[in-house]
């Protein structure tokens, strides 16, 4: 859907991207993780043009984007900015309007999704009248997100979204950000630098150090396969906390006690990630949790230690480093 | 303080017609210089927020053209663009264009950097940008530039009388030469209240702005156009040749109201400022203009005078008028002053002036060299028996005077001397000595008998025809009045006098005043 080739940047004699490639597939969520002025914002500017790459190309929909004027381009791609860049002196729903309005749709057809986009994203019709400083900081990237979105694109770049949100929004809308059908319809990449977030979020990861892509793939592949100490050293400080979450109880399956035992309790999911299911014996003081695999229908029980036992062995299992 | 209230409306009454010309000339000049300001500096400030290299000069070049003293501005633009609105209106709007420049740049670039790019990727083109996002965001920023450029255009746009551009300058030149305080308080007032007004109003337009961006925006330039047109007002009347007077002689019984009521002289006349009325008469901008019989510019630009057959330009002798304290304090003054007394006439303080004012040799120079060759001068002796202040007139005459008591007092007595010179016209002059501010200055009989005794008619006309009733009425009324006195004539008679190019005189056949209101009669348009 997406395709860079050899993408490079040069501000001066400062390499900000240095020949990067990447494919992005049709709906995918594809992550551009990095610390600050590795180049991930400099290559997303560059999709929508923002930033003219100094060599390399980009293709969506096998179309190369400088054959198109930008305005046009621009209009077809949906951009979120983590400081929301709101026009302050626009309502809400002026701010909405802003692209229907460039792509001269008439009132009643913007109206009308304008205000199905509200309903989604949970702000009510009285926020429409309301100036973007009249919002909470939530609210405020809501309307950004529908304003990139009243238009329906295909495509959807994001610039760190929520990284002027605190953490309690931000889990918030991350939760919110995840159930939101529109969005599963669109091929996204976000910029990001907070390492939970583009697991939480992204189906794939390209992780980026001073201009280069250091290793494309999924959250499991960054975890568990490595390229190298940076990529390691990356992810270490959090690892404990991104393995429970990327591994699903499908994964340990095998290493759970295969005796079955009678229950009331409410099975779990085989797909749940093991942070969840960690987190019942919290919440519900159980001994043992009831896990359910959808596939074969199997119902097993598990104690926090045998659960625990299992993660072990699992990793173990696992080629490592 | 009610009698005086009552005597400045009083004074506004009399004068509402010439009240309401130069208010409207003032708001026109205001505006008309405003709206061009609006138009350069605008784009121009879009243009320089875009291409920031050019921001540092562009801004450079208008910071400078603002620190420029205004009427050096408007000196400057005499030899490019004559005199009258069109110098005017360039030095006015070259005075407001900063404001707007350096505020519509600030505005622009300071429009959040997120929203900029956010427009930019939504689709829309530079245009677009620019008119829904950065000049939205920017209007108030603009705006408070376009305050504060009004607010100096009202301010400045009173120097304009000196150029002959007319509007409220007119009056409070005049009141600050002729030391009528009501005069000046009728031109101060009106234009401190015009800037308030106009301050006042366009906040209340910028109000309006936010929400009603679009008739504001058209509101604005028709507003400016509509005050603007107060200045294409036609003039009161039209004559074949025309006058230039300042202001001063403006309201004098001894300058143009005795001209109209004795002559009855009817002419087109533009007020404007003594220090470029010679030579807007030279280069043919002007016909007729009130001089003093003694400045080296009559010579310089080769111009003649009229002759005054009816004797209503009364006597001007100069003389040192000292406070009599300054006297007591310091004895040897009186005898050096008068050292000088009977050795300058009117030819030899001609010359005098010719080299100050036309070969801008310094005073201090033409002092020295006069005192030199009349065997007066002394080298400065020790200078440690207290200091003398002299206090000088803002023009060359004075300057020299100046200066050649300055060494006359180094060196014949133990004093040491400070100079104030340029101290306005005669009422600062005046309030300074009268302040003990200065010790003593040179004055003339005639100034000193209309413009600060102001005695009646009847005593005026009683005195006028001779010059040394004059001096004696001078003298006795100073020492009742103000305990100062007036030391001995210096010899010349720098009187006023109505002059014209030596060239159209002899062709027109004008030789004195009576003629000339003879030949404006048989040639009306």
């Amino acid at each position: 859907m997406i395709k860079a080739e050899h993408l490079s940047k040069d501000f001066g004699k400062v390499k900000a991207v240095d020949s990067i490639s990447f494919e992005v597939e049709k709906h995918e969520n594809l992550i551009l993780l990095g610390t600050s002025g590795c180049g991930k914002t400099t290559t997303l500017k560059m999709i929508n043009r923002l930033i003219e790459p100094t060599s390399g190309s980009i293709f969506i929909n096998g179309k190369n984007i400088m054959d198109q004027p930008p305005e046009l381009l621009r209009r077809g791609i949906g951009y979120v900015l983590q400081n929301n860049g709101l026009f302050p002196h626009y309502t809400v729903a002026e701010n909405i309007a802003v692209v229907p309005q460039l792509l001269g749709w008439d009132k009643k057809r913007a109206d009308k999704r304008i205000s199905e986009l509200l309903e989604k994203l949970h702000l009510t019709k009285d926020y429409l009248k309301a100036y973007p400083r009249e919002l909470s900081g939530g609210q405020q990237q809501r309307v950004g997100l529908a304003r990139a979105l009243v238009a329906d694109p295909e495509v959807l770049l994001m610039d760190e979204p929520f990284g002027a949100l605190d953490n309690v929004t931000r889990s918030k809308i991350h939760a919110e950000f995840k159930a939101l059908d529109e969005l599963k319809r669109k091929t996204i990449i976000m910029v990001t630098h907070d390492v939970q977030e583009a697991f939480e979020l992204g189906d794939r990861i390209c992780l980026m150090d001073k201009g280069k892509i250091v290793q494309d793939g999924t959250p499991a592949d960054l975890l568990f396969k490595p390229k190298n100490d940076f990529v390691r050293n990356f992810l270490k400080e959090q690892k404990l906390h991104l393995e429970f979450k990327t591994i699903s109880l499908d994964d340990i399956w095998e290493w759970l006690p295969s005796k079955q035992k009678h229950t009331t309790a409410k099975p779990l999911s085989a797909a749940t990630d093991f942070w969840t299911a960690l987190e019942h014996f919290n919440f519900d003081h159980a001994d043992a949790i009831t896990i359910k695999n959808k596939e074969t229908g199997d119902v097993k029980l598990a104690s926090f230690e045998e659960l625990m036992s299992a993660f072990y062995q699992f990793k173990k299992q696992t080629p490592h480093e | 303080m009610n009698e005086h209230q009552q005597n400045l409306w009083e004074f506004m009454q009399q004068q509402s017609d010439k009240l309401l010309t130069q208010t409207l000339q003032h708001i026109g000049l205001t505006f008309i210089s405003l709206l061009i300001a609006v138009l350069i500096g605008l784009p121009l400030g879009i243009f320089i927020a875009r291409k920031k290299r050019f921001s540092g000069p562009v801004l450079g070049v208008a910071g400078i053209l603002q620190t420029v003293p205004s009427i050096a501005l408007l000196g400057f633009m005499i030899p490019l663009l004559g005199i009258g609105a069109k110098p005017a209106i360039v030095a006015l709007l070259l005075y407001a264009l900063l404001p707007i420049l350096r505020n519509t740049f600030t505005g622009i670039t300071g429009v959040d950097a997120a929203v900029k790019e956010a427009a930019v990727a939504m689709g829309m083109s530079k245009r677009q940008v620019l008119f829904k996002v950065e000049l939205p965001l920017a209007m108030p920023v603009i705006f408070a530039g376009i305050r504060t450029a009004t607010v100096i255009t009202v301010g400045v746009a009173t120097l304009a009388s000196y150029i002959a551009a007319g509007g409220l300058g007119e009056f409070i030149f005049g009141g600050i030469s002729l030391n009528n305080t009501n005069m000046i308080l009728a031109g101060a007032i009106p234009a401190a209240l015009l800037a308030i007004m106009f301050d006042f109003l366009l906040a209340r337009l910028q109000k309006l702005n936010i929400k009603k961006l679009k008739t504001a925006t058209a509101t604005l330039p028709l507003l400016l156009v509509l005050l603007s047109s107060f200045y294409l007002l036609p003039s009161a009347y039209g004559s074949k040749l025309k006058a230039g007077f300042t202001p001063e002689f403006m309201g004098r019984r001894d300058g143009n109201l005795g001209l109209i009521s004795t002559y009855g002289l009817k002419i087109q006349t533009l007020v404007i400022n003594d220090a470029v009325m010679y030579k807007a008469c030279y280069e043919k901008q002007l016909d007729v203009i009130s001089g003093y019989s003694t400045d080296g510019r009559l010579k310089a630009y080769d111009l003649v005078v009229l002759d005054d057959d009816k004797f209503i330009f009364p006597p001007y002798y100069a003389a040192p008028i000292v406070r009599n304290d300054a006297l007591k304090k310091f004895p040897e003054l009186e005898t050096t002053l008068n050292l000088l007394s009977g050795k300058i006439n009117d030819s030899v303080m001609t010359a005098l002036n010719y080299r100050t004012d036309y070969l801008h040799q310094s005073p201090e120079r033409v002092a020295k060299d006069f005192l030199v060759a009349n065997k007066l001068y002394k080298p400065a002796g020790g200078g440690n028996a207290g200091v003398v202040r002299i206090g000088s007139k803002i023009f060359g005459e004075q300057y020299i005077l100046a200066s050649m008591y300055s060494m006359l007092i180094k060196g014949y007595t133990d004093y040491d001397v400070s100079t104030k010179t340029g101290l306005g016209g005669t009422k600062i002059c005046f309030d300074a000595l009268t302040n003990n501010q200065i010790d003593f200055y040179p004055e003339y009989t005639g100034t000193g008998l209309l413009a600060i005794l102001q005695p009646s008619t009847k005593i005026i006309d009683s005195l006028t025809h001779s010059k040394d009733k004059t001096y004696g009425y001078v003298q006795e009324q100073f020492e009742k009045k103000y305990q100062i006195k007036w030391l001995k004539p210096i010899g010349f008679n720098n009187a006023y006098a109505l002059m014209m190019r030596k060239k159209q005189a002899k062709t027109l056949k004008i030789k004195t005043i009576s003629n000339l209101k003879r030949y404006l009669e048989t040639n009306k348009r």
